[in-house]
């Protein structure tokens, strides 16, 4: 539908306006991390900036650890991203391929179960990992116990994000044409062929999306780590963020360096793939 | 679980109701699975919900059963049953930190419905008018959704309300020692509802944070909703002579019911999920919500798993309500 002119000119001055607002705390972030602490604190932020250097990040990596932490968080994403695709496409596929007497309800459960609040299920949760042993693996499990394992952490995320994922898949997969099995069936596949080799392949786009955006809140993830980890060292990134802000004095500067670092993956992937990250998020929300 | 003997894929498409082609009422009643098939479908299903159902169901249920007690959370032996006692301690020993809590909650809640919300909506139904540059604006307001809460809590700190550097006060030329608002530290009323309780400037300034970040997340729900309303419905209303106003108020607004109920309830969720941008920052005074009673309970020593249990149990009764809401919204149309 066209717009006459004068409203689109409006439109314009207001999306502009806006977006330049939306940018200032990112564009605050990168030009205060370069600039140190001394010299901000005295000349304000706007000021022009006599030394530019990367000492704040450097400063930001040793102080937070950040080597230990990102390799932390990939032992951590990969798995749980991969787990989580895994395990709700199964379910999606047996819900919306195959009627049998639960398979709605099962979906709802999915559903809901992604819904609740992360904090409304955290005490018995705990009590739960706190009591279920786990042999001593150096890395994978430092503690003992499900609880401050690197496993503990890969289940909760997989179990909850695949509440999500599992919703947008079988609504996905529901709008594959049903000859598909059909035919597969006629030509003797099993079930697992029809799975992998038949639904997969076509739900490609969906499961693109998903990971995307499974990878982005799952790096993101803060609380599940916080509340179930208690070694500092074995905290993802996002979590231990927290490290770098002292009681008493905080360098905003290498604060805001910190913060871009770890936002740094997640913006790049975002910008590389912008249509996946929104694609899969519209696929949640709308109906299947 | 029990698997149904036919293999017919779910044949219902929602949109577009189909006549039953011939041979095809009903469920077919011979069989194509064979055991091992059977077997395969069932594990299928089985691993992964057993994984959801332990870590999130039985904790949902377990959250109930748990706050009617007093327990330390160490031994078993030191867990009594304490029937409706940690309720009633919060309406009277521990008022103050739930009422608090609940109106913080409230806060963001009526923040993001009145501000949040109706703007993502209206930039969506702005950009739906393929408007030059619209995929660049969209970017721009999605990209503080792909941020973690924790770090745009970091970011909005050290960059936006830093008292001595931050942007506001550098703005407002109150960066001077002495003259300096400090924008997460003043616990004072910026709305008062009661001498005890209101909405403090510190909280309200997270909230700001919290809208940065919802505004886009509403705005892409939304304009995938635009996107599947016919826009003849649009082109008839103008040529009728409604105005701007009109057409939306009483053509697409309605359309657009489903989307409407999935970001109602959306963003009833994130009012009471916030916790992230509240705990990174130290949890400055007169920023309580329900989830940071919930966790400060955690740990033994001073914590009471039974109180804990009992907040939890505020935020699940909230939530069950919004997620039946969208159930119905999701499903309904399917059940028979």
């Amino acid at each position: 539908m066209t717009v006459k002119r004068w409203p689109r000119v409006l439109a314009h001055v207001f999306l502009i306006a806006l977006a330049v607002l939306w940018l200032v705390p990112l564009v605050g972030m990168v030009f205060t991390s370069f600039r140190p602490y001394a010299e901000t604190s005295i000349d304000g932020f706007f000021s022009w900036p006599d030394s530019m250097s990367l000492d704040n990040f450097r400063n930001a990596w040793d102080r937070g650890e950040m080597g230990q932490h990102f390799i932390v968080t990939i032992a951590l994403v990969v798995p749980a991203v991969a787990l989580t695709l895994l395990f709700s496409s199964m379910v999606a596929f047996a819900v919306s391929r195959f009627s049998w007497r639960f398979n709605i309800a099962l979906l709802m459960l999915f559903t809901a179960g992604n819904l609740l609040p992360p904090q409304a299920i955290i005490q018995p949760l705990f009590q739960i990992y706190l009591r279920i042993p786990l042999p001593e693996i150096p890395f994978i499990s430092n503690s003992g116990e499900l609880r401050g394992s690197l496993i503990g952490l890969i289940l909760i995320n997989t179990a909850f994000q695949s509440g999500f994922c599992t919703f947008v898949l079988a609504n996905y997969m529901k709008t594959l044409p049903k000859e598909l099995n059909e035919a597969a069936m006629v030509d003797g596949a099993s079930v697992w062929r029809q799975y992998w080799q038949i639904v997969m392949p076509l739900t490609r786009p969906a499961l693109a999306a998903l990971a995307t955006l499974e990878f982005a809140w799952i790096y993101n993830d803060y609380f599940w780590a916080v509340a179930l980890i208690q070694q500092g060292d074995d905290l993802p990134i996002t979590s231990s963020l927290r490290n770098l802000s002292g009681e008493f004095f905080t360098d905003e500067n290498v604060v805001a360096a910190g913060s871009l670092i770890v936002v740094l993956p997640t913006l790049i992937i975002y910008l590389i793939l912008r249509r996946q990250f929104i694609g899969g998020l519209s696929l949640g929300g709308t109906k299947g | 679980m029990s698997l149904d003997e036919s293999v017919t894929a779910t044949d219902h498409d929602v949109t577009t109701p189909v006549t039953p082609r011939e041979g095809e009422e009903g469920r077919r009643s011979h069989s194509l699975l064979t055991g091992s098939d059977r077997r395969t479908l069932t594990l299928m299903t089985a691993v992964p919900s057993f994984l959801h159902i332990a870590l999130v169901w039985i904790p949902a249920i377990g959250t109930f059963i748990l706050s009617f007690t007093n327990w330390n959370g160490v031994r078993w032996s030191s867990l009594k049953w304490v029937g409706f006692r940690n309720y009633e301690q919060l309406f009277t020993v521990f008022e103050k930190d739930l009422y608090e809590s609940l109106f913080n909650n409230l806060w963001v809640m009526v923040a993001l419905f009145a501000i949040g919300t109706p703007m993502g909506m209206l930039i969506a139904y702005i950009l739906d008018r393929n408007l030059k540059g619209s995929a660049i604006y969209q970017s721009i307001f999605y990209t503080p959704v792909v941020l973690s809460l924790a770090v745009v809590g970091f970011i909005w700190r050290s960059v936006m309300y830093s008292p001595g550097q931050g942007i506001l006060n550098s703005v407002l030329g109150r960066t001077d020692p002495g003259n300096q608002i400090d924008w997460l530290g003043n616990p004072d009323f910026l709305i008062p509802i009661t001498s005890e309780y209101g909405l403090s400037k510190n909280f309200m300034a997270l909230i700001a944070a919290m809208i940065w970040v919802h505004v886009g997340y509403v705005m892409v729900l939304y304009l995938a909703g635009l996107k599947s309303v016919d826009p003849n419905l649009r082109e008839a209303a103008a040529i009728d002579g409604a105005n701007e106003w009109q057409v939306f108020r009483q053509v697409i607004f309605p359309a657009m019911r489903p989307v409407n109920i999935v970001i109602m309830v959306i963003t009833v969720i994130t009012s009471l999920r916030v916790f992230d941008i509240i705990d990174v920052l130290n949890n400055p005074i007169g920023t309580d919500v329900l989830s940071i009673l919930v966790t400060d309970n955690i740990l033994g020593e001073s914590g009471n798993v039974g109180r804990g249990s009992a907040y939890g149990v505020m935020l699940l009764l909230v939530c069950f309500a919004f997620a039946i809401i969208y159930l119905r919204n999701a499903f309904g149309e399917e059940d028979q």
